[in-house]
């Protein structure tokens, strides 16, 4: 079989491109989705114990950050997130995995500056960025309040 | 039809992210924590409220909920404690979470192995 360069060249390409956008945004779409079905089911769960709207959210992101990170320890999680991409790692699930994770991964290095402290590389920036922006729009409607 | 909603809704933030993945230089740590910012962002200008309504844990299970979780506290901890609830309504509000997130990682580290290198 003969090939031009420029053949040869887009066959490589195509080979070596082993996941398209679009293909990645329908396991996204799938896992994700999945997700957060499996989490309205657990919320509706724990409104059918009588909890409320508030609490029963509370409840939801305590259990589905448990899941995630016991998945995390039986190294599941991350055999999944390979495949699904955004869809594990924008949900919450995927918040509760950067902290188990690193926790597991760095635990060779102690348990005070490995484990604790290296649990937050993720979470930090996450924790200091949300609470610090959190605590900015409370300030403008505080003030937006006075007048 | 909650579950259709939360499925829909959930699937399309995700498919969405994707393309921040594959398309830009993007870290996890970074699309996280722009998604938090942007969910107090949203909340804030009255968008994503409505979006948690309607489509449940499919809005309020991606990380923008977090973000949601974190202004609506404020929000209401300012009508109730005043100036006060400036600094305590977020982290009141999204208490659960972080504290579950801090205490499941460590008890993994605890009770688990890390992967094999090998």
């Amino acid at each position: 079989m003969e090939l031009t360069p420029k053949e040869y060249q887009s066959m490589v390409e195509k080979a070596s491109d082993p996941s398209p956008l679009w293909k990645d945004m329908v396991v996204a779409f799938l896992s994700g989705g999945a997700i957060c079905l499996f989490g309205q089911l657990i919320l509706n769960g724990w409104k059918n114990t009588g909890l409320e709207q508030k609490d029963a959210a509370a409840a939801t992101s305590i259990t589905l950050i448990a899941i995630a990170a016991l998945l995390t320890g039986m190294h599941l999680y991350d055999k999944i997130a390979k495949h699904a991409g955004a869809g594990t790692l924008v949900p919450i699930t995927g918040f509760s995995n950067s902290i188990a994770s690193a926790a597991l991964e760095f635990k060779s290095e102690g348990l005070i500056l490995g484990t604790a402290a290296k649990m937050f590389t993720i979470a930090g920036p996450v924790l200091v960025f949300g609470i610090s922006s959190s605590v900015l729009y409370g300030v403008i409607l505080y003030l937006a309040g006075m007048f | 039809m909650d579950y259709v909603k939360a499925f829909l809704v959930g699937g399309v933030i995700c498919a969405l992210s994707q393309i921040l993945i594959d398309r830009t230089k993007l870290t996890p740590a970074r699309i996280l924590t722009a998604y938090v910012v942007a969910g107090v962002v949203l909340t804030a200008i009255g968008v994503y409220g409505p979006l948690v309504e309607w489509a449940g844990a499919g809005a309020s299970v991606p990380l923008f909920g977090f973000g949601y979780t974190l202004a609506e506290g404020v929000k209401s901890a300012i009508s109730s404690d005043g100036v006060l609830g400036i600094f305590l309504g977020g982290t009141k509000a999204a208490a659960g979470g972080i504290t579950a997130a801090v205490l499941f990682g460590l008890l993994t580290a605890l009770i688990f192995k890390p992967a094999d290198k090998s």
